[in-house]
């Protein structure tokens, strides 16, 4: 039983981590696009 | 797309949770394995959205390369008309096909093929296939890295060991290895002729892809067999369990994929701008 919650933990932290990074790049961009609003 | 988003992701969340709990609860337990057999239902949806989004790559992939030039993209149209319908006509010349292969299955996978080409082509212009195939690989990585983590989760209890090098197995760490590198490739190369390089790496990776789902048809493995085909049954309610959440997955990963080329686009747009900026620049100083 330990193995398969592990496993479906594993699946959504990937998934997760994958979807924070989307949204980091996101924001990054955002600034820079506002930056070069300001310009 | 943009007002529809918030309402696909809500109904993507819902159908997750609907086939975690399907996983979990409502699939019967195995008997041999027991409950640690449930792992197959987010192995094997994760495993085929992967190649999934690895095709579309390697359609992308082709169409950025040849739709510079209008003979090579006639002639590669035409190609992929004449490999539809030499896989509905194949089946009735090669007999008797290999085991577990059934005539519709080939024919359907050609029409398949050449149907996501041209929606591609239809819907994605010329200068933008580019933007899809990161995108789509960067997705196919994510869901084949799932396949790699959750299958040793699966084999320890089951085989008693975490890995061996058999040839499912090795190949599938190769087609990772391959797309991590496409992925290494477009983020640290600043050539203009990165795009066409990753092209090229990415046509090569996607022969891969083949070898990983036809090794344990060809090959004698310790990897299962398969389950759909290949002369493989499955208990219907667990059929249903496992195309459930592959619809789940497939819904997920096609939100995070148009997330990514949106991001992408924009991405580029940014970096136009800038570099426009930057060359006039000196002139507004002086």
């Amino acid at each position: 039983m330990n193995f398969l919650y592990a496993a479906y933990t594993a699946t959504w932290i990937i998934h997760i981590t994958y979807l924070v990074i989307l949204a980091r790049r996101y924001k990054r961009l955002r600034s820079e696009i506002e930056q070069l609003k300001k310009k | 797309m943009k007002r529809a988003f918030p309402i696909l992701a809500v109904l993507t969340a819902a159908l997750l949770s609907y086939a975690l709990y399907e996983a979990l609860v409502a699939a019967p337990t195995e008997q041999t394995m027991g409950n640690v057999q449930r792992i197959f239902y987010y192995h094997v949806p994760s495993a085929w959205t992967a190649f999934l989004f690895f095709f579309i790559n390697f359609v992308c992939s082709i169409q950025y390369l040849v739709r510079r030039d209008p003979v090579a993209d006639k002639v590669t149209n035409w190609a992929v008309i004449v490999i539809a319908v030499a896989a509905c006509i194949a089946p009735f010349i090669i007999r008797p096909l290999p085991a577990g292969i059934e005539p519709s299955s080939v024919a359907t996978t050609g029409i398949a093929i050449a149907g996501l080409y041209f929606l591609i082509k239809k819907y994605f212009p010329a200068g933008k296939t580019d933007a899809l195939a990161v995108a789509s690989a960067e997705v196919g990585v994510v869901f084949c890295t799932v396949v790699l983590v959750t299958g040793p989760l699966w084999a320890r209890p089951v085989w008693g060991i975490w890995w061996t090098w058999d040839v499912r197995l090795t190949s599938t760490l190769v087609l990772w290895l391959i797309y991590i590198s496409y992925l290494m490739l477009r983020r640290f190369s600043t050539s203009t002729e990165t795009p066409a390089l990753a092209a090229a790496l990415a046509i090569f990776g996607a022969l891969d892809v083949p070898l990983v789902y036809f090794s344990i048809w060809i090959f004698r493995t310790q990897h299962p067999q398969p389950v759909i085909g290949g002369g493989g049954s499955i208990d219907p309610r667990m059929l249903h369990v496992l195309l459930i959440n592959w619809l789940a997955f497939l819904c997920f990963a096609a939100l995070i994929c148009w997330s990514r080329y949106r991001l992408e686009i924009l991405q580029r747009e940014v970096e136009e701008t800038q570099a426009l900026e930057a060359l006039l620049e000196p002139r507004s100083s002086r």
